[in-house]
Order: structure tokens, then sequence, then C-alpha cells
């Protein structure tokens, strides 16, 4: 075994900057060797350290009384959802991998974030899947949707938890560096949970699950790095994931803590045995001997940093205590699974591992993992030049419309609005028997919690063009957007995860972009009550397009989980009956900014976030609540990309009625139907309930108007007739399909 | 009656028909283990969906195979009940156990989605209480379910009247158009010939709580219990 020689070179090539290479000797007291060198490398990435974001995600609210752990403490945020049931929660990007290798990139990223989900004991119920692309006129960007739906529906579906949600969006921002991220979410008894810990001394510790080889090596690392013409090169650092292991994983791993034989237990995420082992011993305030020649390998001829950098899926680490081996063995043979003693837990902090007698790597556990000796950088910010273009903009230079039906059709196949039903069709939606959304349509999806009154509400969201022109009002958008979907569904927002898809964070540009999304997440989350549990961060996300080098726009998505108390509110977006009332909660603005209709149809791409109000934002939303519980309205669907006249659409569609309208006068009507000014809720109301429905409004003081009723005839604004919403429902449906096949 | 649900490694559905079988049809059901051989004295006996063994060579390649299908074959073999959804029906083809083959989806894709079918005889103890001109709105998922046979066994199991349902669209009518994955003639579930082993690609167990708001599923296991009733 000839070991690499540290040189100027070889620390480069590592990410590693000079003065952390000095960091490093003096922590260690002596120059590390190429083995210790590569721990730091992936340890110290901006994958695994958060160096460049930590300080501002500490600004975030992280507190909260229904909380069970705090945000970063554990693999995933856990919530207290009553019952004795907690909910464990989070979101993780696979972008990198995702643009190189679409199938495995996104497959291996479900598989990653449902295990951060079951380590802690939770079994996953439901997956939503937050993706972004470029033009999809390009042949590239159809193989990356082709490769990461497959990937996400190959995974899920064998894995079996069901996508409820999520987004699909394309923007040329995204040409070369599409963004995939994956949330799971799963229950457990409380009190059932198992943690990433490790501590007792001379307690064994097993690697258990799949074996080892040499995919993913350095994984973390090419994460933390931009995506460029040669990053194909790199291809090997892209993992490979096998379903079938997974759940044989998950159904061991919740088996294997009921024994209670367990100290602790981690996924192998990124930088595999390497973080497991730092970040299971740094918590627990121990150290560790590990064996790596014990650990069982796919491949021969595997170097010693190569098995702890190897980010094999399908693997766990499991700290037991001593005199317990067989119950925990017992279980992983009954799924037949790898289950191998590879080390013991030690006293002094350090981490010792061995390869065939020798000692390859000492060091201390402390100093490579977040919250211990990993760096922390405060970056700088400059408003970028683009800002200044967006200040110039003003809606009376943009020419009233006079072809609002060619408007309105192009809107309806507009492949940020119209159905994602191609991409759904190929996720098992329905495996669990908990999907309450499958029937009934919502603006988030709702999760049956067997056994209770209760039901999960779920949504992502994130209008990236919102943030770009406005980090800070995007982004609380965002967090508002993420709270009504909930809200419209039935449910109570309770808290979110957050994946924040950035640029180059040497960029100041694009840290200004990041402290302004971080103030407004912030803002927002602190209003609804919404405290931050974790999440995971993702910089370097660029395309270039002709050699100009572009970040992608600031996309900060949001998890949010919500509560729905009682199975009955469950409320939903579709009109019910002929002659209902239909009202606009809220009120029109006359602004078309960062519309649809704005961006894409008037190719208009420099304009301010649309108009949106926190206070008031909370104010509609609570009136919502409200009417909901008091059974009040037959339907809720709230106005986003498309405006007004999409969200009508969309809720007529589901049964094929139409709708009267009278547009607002006061306004330009292109603003009044196309426009995305926030916080505002179409709701249908029964004729019968019209007066205690109004009375409540008036008192609330929350603008609302009857804008017309529900009819069984076609489309009609003021007098312009839009067609039946049958007949739009057919391109609707299949405008992505079409485009797709 | 006592139902036996098989538990193969990577079966994803067995919880849901459980849930099911216990929780809303009020029976008695019992986990049968792939590696066990003991039927323990079910009536009743359900493979459920999922992905067996990862199924990355040909769905249910594997699992019947395994020791409990043994015992399950010659269970059925000697009159038994047995039936068996998605991954379950792919599993009894490749036993051998009913006729045909489930191949790929003609579109090549995974298809999850609410359906209809219509049921083709009440002369088969699975479908005995449904009315045959009712569409019922019940859900797929599957990459492989693309019912194909030679042409002998099809008119065979026309002949013996042994198919059980057929793809329709809302309004009950069997076209081309309401079939989701191209299988031959719109079969979407058949029975073998001494009619007590039962096959069928649709989940009727994601389609009978309520509370997901579409029982249609529920009538298959009414006419099942409809054996100890009458």
């Amino acid at each position: 075994m000839k070991e690499i020689k540290v040189t100027p070179e070889v620390v480069k090539k590592l990410g590693i900057l000079p003065e952390e290479f000095e960091k490093i000797k003096g922590i260690l007291g002596r120059e590390p060797n190429f083995t210790e060198l590569s721990i730091y490398s992936v340890m110290w990435s901006e994958h695994c350290s958060y160096k460049n974001s930590i300080y501002w995600l500490k600004t975030l609210p992280r507190e909260g009384k229904h909380l069970l752990v705090g945000a970063g403490e554990e693999n995933a945020g856990l919530v207290d959802i009553g019952d004795g049931i907690a909910c464990c929660f989070k979101i993780e990007s696979h972008n990198h991998p995702c643009a190189l290798e679409p199938y495995q990139g996104a497959a291996t990223g479900v598989g990653g974030i449902n295990r951060d989900i079951f380590t802690m004991g939770a079994r996953p119920i439901a997956q939503l899947n937050s993706l972004r692309f470029g033009d999809i006129n390009l042949d590239k960007t159809k193989w990356l949707l082709k490769g990461v739906v497959k990937g996400i529906g190959d995974y899920g579906n064998a894995f079996g938890v069901p996508v409820v949600g999520g987004e699909v969006f394309f923007d040329d921002c995204y040409n070369t560096n599409p963004l995939v991220n994956a949330m799971s979410v799963g229950i457990v008894k409380k009190g059932n949970t198992c943690s990433a810990t490790s501590e007792g001394v001379g307690n064994p510790v097993f690697i258990v699950g799949s074996s080892t080889g040499k995919d993913g090596i350095h994984g973390a690392t090419f994460a933390s790095e931009d995506i460029t013409e040669k990053s194909s090169e790199k291809i090997p650092a892209v993992q490979v994931g096998d379903p079938f292991q997974e759940k044989l994983l998950l159904e061991a791993s919740l088996e294997v803590i009921k024994t209670g034989a367990l100290v602790g237990m981690q996924d192998m995420g990124a930088a595999g045995i390497t973080c497991s082992t730092s970040e299971m011993s740094a918590k627990g305030k121990h150290g560790m001997k590990i064996y790596l020649d014990r650990v069982p390998l796919r491949q021969q001829d595997m170097e010693p940093f190569e098995i702890l950098l190897s980010e094999s899926q399908e693997r766990m680490l499991v700290v037991v205590h001593k005199g317990r081996e067989k119950e925990v063995i017992d279980v992983f043979e009954k799924w037949d699974l790898n289950c191998v003693e590879i080390g013991e837990v030690t006293a002094d902090g350090m981490l010792e591992y061995y390869m065939n007698g020798e000692l390859v790597a000492h060091v201390p556990a402390e100093t490579l993992v977040l919250g211990g000796g990993a760096p922390v950088y405060q970056r700088e910010t400059k408003e970028p030049a683009y800002i200044k273009e967006i200040s110039k903009y003003n809606i009376d230079n943009i020419p009233e419309p006079q072809n609002y039906i060619d408007i309105a059709k192009y809107l309806i196949t507009n492949l940020n609005i119209s159905s994602k039903r191609w991409v759904i069709e190929q996720y098992d939606t329905m495996v669990g028997t908990k999907n309450m959304s499958t029937n009934i349509p919502s603006d988030a999806g709702v999760v049956n919690v067997k056994g209770t009154n209760k039901a999960l509400v779920l949504s992502t969201d994130c209008n990236s063009r919102y943030v770009y022109a406005d980090p800070q009002k995007g982004t609380e958008i965002a967090v508002a957007e993420a709270a009504r979907n909930i809200v419209c569904s039935g449910g109570e927002p309770s808290a979110i995860t957050n994946c924040l898809n950035f640029g180059n964070p040497y960029n100041p540009e694009v840290f200004w972009q990041f402290t302004g999304a971080i103030k407004g997440m912030g803002n927002a989350c602190r209003k609804f009550d919404t405290p931050v549990t974790g999440g995971n961060v993702s910089f370097y996300n660029q395309s270039s397009n002709n050699n100009v080098v572009e970040p992608v726009y600031p996309t900060p998505v949001i998890g949010m989980l919500g509560i729905l108390e009682d199975k009955n509110l469950q409320m939903s977006l579709d009109f019910k009956n002929e002659g209902d009332i239909i009202y606009l909660i809220g009120k029109s603005e006359n602004d078309i900014s960062m519309s649809e209709y704005l961006y894409n149809y008037l190719k208009v791409k420099y304009s301010p976030a649309p108009h949106f109000d926190l206070e008031f934002e909370y104010a509609v939303q609570d009136i919502i609540k409200k009417i909901i519980r008091k059974k009040l309205i037959k339907s809720a669907h709230d106005v986003s990309e498309g405006g007004l006249f999409i969200t009508l659409f969309e809720s007529a569609i589901c049964r094929g009625f139409g709708f009267k309208i009278t547009t607002d006068k006061s306004i330009r009507k292109d603003a009044f139907l196309f426009g995305e000014s926030q916080s505002r809720v179409v709701v249908s109301v029964s004729p019968d309930n019209k007066k205690e429905f109004e009375e409540i409004l008036n008192k609330s003081k929350i603008p609302f108007g009857q804008i017309g009723e529900i009819t069984k005839g076609n489309m009609f604004i003021d007098d312009i007739d839009f067609g039946t919403s049958s007949y739009q429902n057919i391109f609707y449906q299949n405008a992505l399909a079409e485009i797709m096949n | 009656m006592k139902f036996g649900v098989v538990i193969f490694p990577g079966s994803n559905c067995d919880h849901d028909m459980i849930y099911v079988l216990k929780n809303i049809m009020g029976q008695e059901v019992v986990k049968l283990w792939h590696k066990d051989r003991d039927l323990q004295n079910c009536d009743f006996i359900v493979l459920p969906g999922g992905f067996s063994f990862g199924d990355y060579l040909r769905s249910g390649a594997i699992a019947r195979f395994s020791p409990i299908m043994e015992e399950v074959i010659a269970f059925a073999n000697k009159g038994g009940y047995l039936m068996g959804i998605c991954n379950g029906f792919q599993i009894l083809c490749e036993a051998g156990l009913v006729e045909g083959a489930l191949l790929h989806n003609n579109n090549q894709k995974f298809i999850c989605k609410n359906i209809y079918m219509k049921a083709q005889t009440n002369n088969t103890l699975v479908t005995s209480l449904i009315d045959k001109s009712k569409a019922l709105k019940i859900p797929i998922a599957h990459g492989e379910g693309r019912f194909y046979a030679s042409e002998d066994v099809i008119k065979k199991l026309n002949d013996e009247d042994r198919v059980l349902f057929r793809y329709c669209n809302k309004e009950g009518d069997v076209i081309d158009i309401a079939n989701p994955n191209g299988s031959i003639e719109n079969i979407a579930g058949i029975c073998n010939k001494r009619r007590n082993v039962f096959g069928m690609m649709p989940h009727p167990e994601r389609a009978s709580d309520e509370v997901l708001s579409n029982t249609d599923g529920k009538i298959i296991f009414e006419s099942i219990l409809n054996l100890v009733n009458a």
C-alpha cells in the first residue's frame, strides 16, 4: 500500500484552502497524511460543514414548543403532532449528481432523504419533490427531466413511499444545473426515536446494509464546486442506488430500534464512514477505533481513504450496547443484510482508523464537524448589477393587451402552470393508503395519520423569480405561499425545513441574495410561528450559457409541515355546485410584476417581486382558517402562478364547471386576471351561507368581493367567452406530455 | 374468515392490505413471512403488491421460489383461495398458477392513477357481488402490467368465463383509449380454471377506506366475505 504524498497541488485538488491546511496542521500538530487530508477535505467541504452558511442559518427561528429536537441536532427535524405521535421531516438537494447522471442522481437523492428519516426511527409515509429544469426545448433538458423523474419513481415506488406533492418549474437559468430537492416525511411514536450519537467506552460499532464500493468517493467535495463543462469527468463521484436494499434497511432499522439494544444510529450519506463516525462521536463526546479491513467491500483493492470516503448507498453505522450484539445481528440476518462489527467506542474523542493493523488516520472527531472545529466564514455581499435594471421597471410602459383569449390559452399550456400529470403519474402517489388528496384535490398534500383524527398537510414552495427580483421579499413569499397552501387545505402551519439552492458563495452578488433570503425566511417564519427544523444548503449551482457563467436564480425551497386537526375539515380546491357564489378574498393590485404573463408571454425579464405584505398575508390566512372551521366555504384555492384566471380555471376543470366573472374596473384587466400579487384566495360559497360568510368577512376588515358565480356553461369574464373548461382542460392536461412523448 | 398476507422482503402494499382486511373488513389476518412454511390454517391467502425481491430481473421471477410459495402453491393446487394483486399477480403468473404474463406497459413507464374497470363475471368468489354494468374507480400502480397471453389462451379465458375485470372508461365502455397499459383485450384480472386463484393488476385495497373518498374497491372484499355469509 503506497500512500499519495501530500503536496500543495494535492491540497488544492482536494478543495482545501491554504489557510484551512494551516489550521489542520495546527490541530494535528503535524502534517496530515493523505488519508487524513481526505477526511478534512470532505468534512470541511461546504456540503458537510456549512462553513459559508452556518453563521446566517443560526439567525433563523429554530425554537418552538412543539419541536422535539433542535435544528441540526439530529438527521432531521422532529415535531410533536399530538396523540403521542411525532413527525420527522426534512428536504435535501441532489442537484450536482443529477446534472451529470439524472437517473442515479435523483434515485440516490430519494434514498438519502428517506434514510435521514428512518435512521431516527420514523417510518416515511410521504414524499415531495421540488424540481427545476431549464428550457424544455433543449434535448438536454428533456433528457434530464426524463432521467430525474424515472430515478425518483423507480426508487420511491419500489421503496414504497407515496409522492404527495411538490413542484416542477422551468426557467432558462437552470439549463446546465437542474435543481432536484427531495423531501421525506415520517411518523414515529414519541419515545421510540433513535439518536445519532455514540457513547459508552467499549461499546461495539457495526456497519450494516450494503457493501462498500468505490462509488461516490469525494461526492461531498464535488457537490461543493461549480458545475463546469469538465464536471462529467467526475461521474465516479455519483452514487448508485438500490431501492430494494433500502427497503430491507428500513424494515430492519425500525425493528432493531425496538429492541432497545442501540446506543445510536446514523445513516451514511455524504462522506460515508468518515462523516457518520465523526458526527456520532462528536455528538456523544467520545472517540472510536475503526478497523477498515473489516468493512464488507463490493470490490477489491480499495485504499483506506476510499473506504472512508465511499458514498455507497443503503448503509448505516450502528453503536450497540455491549452484550446485546446478538439481538442486533439477528434482526439484520432476518432481512439478509450485512451486519459487521468494525470497531468500538473509545474515551478520548479521537478517531483512529486502522487498516490491516496499521493506524492510517488519527484525528480528533470534534475538529471535523459543524459546530466543532469546522471553519465558519462570513462572506462578502454586494448588490447585484441587475437590481438596477429591475428598478427601471414601470407597469405604465407595458401596453394593455387586447387578446385576452390568446393570453389565457398561452398560460393554460405554459409548463409552469399546466398539469404536471406526465411527471406525477410516474410516481406511486397512493401506496400506504394515506394520501387523502388523490380524490380530493387541494393546494397542499393531505396525508392521513391512521388511528387518529389528524392528517399531515404538506407543501413545498418557491418562486425563484420573485427571489431573484427581491431575495428578502421573495423568500417571505415562498414561506407565505407554503403556509397559504396548507391553510387552504384545512391545515395549520407547524414548522418548515428548507433547501437553499444558490450559486457560488464566494461571489458577493450571490451571497447578497443568500443573506437577503435568510432575512426574509426568518421574518416570515417568525410571523407564521413555523420554526426551521433543518434542511440543506446547496451552493455552486450555476449555468454556463455561451461561455457566460450565471448562477441559477436563488431558490430557497420551503418544505412546510401543517396539521389538519380534524379530518372532516379537509378543504379542497374544486368548484362543487352550479350557482355557488365565487368570492375573491384579499385585494387585487394593479400589479403584473414577475408574473408568468409578464416574464414568459411578454418576455419582460426584469421586474420587481409581486406585491406582498406579510402582516396582511397573515390576516388573510387567519380568516380562511376561520371560515373553513365554520364550514362556510365549499372550495378554496390560492392565487399563484398565472394569476386569478388560472385559479378559477383550475377550480372549474375538476368537475367540468364554467363561471361568470366580472373584473374590477379600478385596475388594469391584465393585472386583475393574470397578475400575481400575493395574499389572495378564491373561495366558493353556497347562496345559503352568503349572509353569514359576508358578515364574518366584513367584521374581519379583510377586503373581499363577490366576483361571480359557478355555472354549467362556458367560462365568461365580463362578456368575453373563454370556452368550456373541459375543452381547455385537454390542453392543460397534455401540454407537458406532448413535448415529452 | 382468516386471511394470510404473504410478506416478501420488498412487499410494500402488505400493510395496506392488512389494514383493509383487519380494520375495515374486521377479519382475522396473519402475516406470512417469505422464509416460513406454515400457512397457519388460513382460509384465504393474499400475495400483496410491491417489489418482492427488488424485481430487477423480471417482476415476481424470484419470489415464486420462496419457501412460503411452495406451500402457497400446494394450497392453491388443493383448491385453497389465493389472490395476487399487482406484484402478487405477477408472481402468480411466474409460478404458473394463472396463465399469461405481465409485460412492460406499452408506454415503457410506471403508471400510477385511478382507472375504471368493469367486472366481467359473477361466477367467481371475488366478483360474486359486483354489478357487472358498473365502472369501478380503482387505482393502478405498476411498470409491468400489460397482460399478455397467446391467442389460444385468450380464447380459453373468454370461453371459460375466466376474465375477472377489463379496463373501461368512466361510462363503462371497454375501449382502447381506456386501456392504461396495452393489455390484450383490456384484461385487468383473471382467474385459473378451478376458479380459486385470482390475479389482478388494479389495487382494490387502495379504494376501500372512506377517508380516501373512494370505496369502489370494497365490493371485492365484500364478495370474498360472502363466502362465509352465504
